[in-house]
């Protein structure tokens, strides 16, 4: 596999979210401000490259047997060390994100890359896929962030962009868009549009 | 050494335990002072934000900056009196867990479900021109996962709510945890915290409070056991177990 394609074919032709379906929840909890979601973003795409990286440097020597429990100690260090991190830096917004950091730890996009990529491939490649991956991860999350803070409040970064009528404007915010099941929405017409592009994505029907 | 033997499976675990926790470990300890900074901080920050004394994106030059127009000071509960203590060394949360500087609170005084306080805790005022405008008291209660620790904003005459705000709290986001909704706390604004026999009154109730009631606030949807939280907490630090003594001394002797 080529680097090229290790960086961006999961971005949309194998995107973690729209294709393999994994890494909901978290696309549906901290995307209602486009600030946590880059955050957020960051943090996922670090810890994944990361967690492959230094898998990868451990595969030949893991016992199968243990390589789950492995794994999971070498993401739960990486997403302690990064809280700690954010904690110590960019406060406000690492209190605003409360647990969804600690939670970057079962989010299944590290642990599946862990074990289908890095645990068969080199630590370049390995921390490249886990790159690819995070930022497939990110461009669902920015899209959802987006229409969810810009619909739900009239925001983008905080920046009112919509003068919503609570503050003498003319916007009428929607509500629901600050609530999860929207971002199921947003998340359901980005495969939509994903899928028309690429038809290849399509499951066939029985 | 096969992959699968017992021995290469405990030397692979010990020692990726053993280094995991070197990182761990050193990571923590070596952002511990740039955090615990960060949390005082924002305590601050918080406080000011109750009082309205600033608003939006703050930086930490101007919390300071703010910061200053307040004096603080150390109050015995018990008495109401002031404590010769310096604010600045005091930590009242951690004199709250130390036998012997604290006092545990009994069951039927114990609204706010905390188990013990602190014998001394501090007292914030908002002063302009030498005059105090505001009574910042700090409040500490339990929610329904957490224990909640905030600050309430009374102004000078004790009745009159300026604000109620938290800094710390464990509640759900997005349920419990929209005590933080500006839109919430501005409801607290205006309301009386005691009624006229001197009972703490607050209270928040299920639903919708009536238009021009001076005691109740709106509930939060999905946040009944948070908001009861709230109200005992509120009705414990008001009342005679809590800053009750000193409040009086307060309204008694106007600075006491």
């Amino acid at each position: 596999m080529s680097v090229k394609k290790a960086i961006f074919s999961p971005l949309f032709e194998n995107n973690p979210i729209a294709l393999q379906i994994l890494g909901i929840c978290s696309a549906l909890a901290v995307t209602t401000k486009l600030e946590s979601v880059f955050v957020m973003c960051l943090a996922v795409t670090v810890v994944t490259a990361l967690s492959n990286f230094f898998v990868s440097i451990i595969r030949n020597h893991v016992p199968s047997a243990i390589r789950i429990i492995v794994m999971m100690t070498v993401i739960a260090s990486l997403v302690i060390v990064t809280d700690q991190i954010l904690k110590a830096f960019v406060y406000d917004v690492a209190k605003s994100m409360s647990v969804y950091i600690g939670l970057i730890i079962t989010n299944c996009i590290v642990m599946g890359r862990a074990e289908a990529y890095a645990m068969k491939n080199g630590p370049v490649m390995a921390l490249l896929d886990g790159i690819g991956n995070g930022l497939g991860y990110s461009i669902v999350l920015v899209f959802v962030g987006f229409f969810r803070e810009l619909l739900g409040s009239g925001k983008l970064f905080g920046i009112t962009i919509f003068q919503t009528i609570n503050e003498g404007g003319w916007y009428m915010p929607n509500g629901m868009a600050l609530l999860s099941p929207s971002a199921f929405f947003l998340i359901g017409i980005f495969i939509w549009g994903l899928r028309t592009w690429k038809k290849d994505q399509v499951e066939e029907s029985n | 050494m096969s992959n699968d033997s017992t021995a290469k499976t405990l030397i692979v675990a010990t020692l990726l335990c053993v280094v995991c926790s070197v990182i761990v470990s050193w990571s923590a300890v070596s952002l511990k002072p740039q955090q615990v900074k960060n949390k005082k901080l924002d305590v601050k920050k918080n406080l000011l934000l109750t009082a309205g004394l600033v608003s939006g994106n703050v930086n930490e030059e101007e919390i300071n900056k703010a910061f200053k127009s307040i004096e603080t000071k150390v109050v015995d509960l018990a008495t109401g009196e002031y404590a010769d203590i310096n604010p600045e060394s005091y930590d009242a949360r951690k004199a709250a867990k130390t036998p012997g500087k604290n006092h545990i609170i009994p069951a039927k005084d114990d609204v706010g479900k905390i188990k013990r306080r602190a014998k001394l805790e501090k007292v914030y005022f908002v002063k302009e021109n030498g005059e105090t405008k505001m009574l910042v008291l700090p409040v500490v209660g339990k929610g329904l996962w957490s224990t909640m620790y905030g600050f309430l904003v009374l102004e000078p005459n004790t009745v009159d709510v300026k604000g109620l705000g938290f800094y710390e709290h464990g509640e759900t986001p997005g349920l419990g945890g929209e005590v933080d909704n500006p839109n919430w706390k501005k409801l607290w604004e205006g309301k009386k915290a005691f009624d006229a026999n001197w009972n703490p009154a607050l209270k928040v109730i299920k639903g919708q409070a009536p238009a021009g009631s001076e005691h109740e606030i709106d509930g939060l949807s999905g946040a009944t056991l948070t908001a009861n939280g709230v109200t005992g907490m509120v009705q414990y630090w008001l009342g005679q177990d809590g800053f009750g003594p000193f409040l009086a001394k307060w309204r008694a002797g106007g600075s006491n």
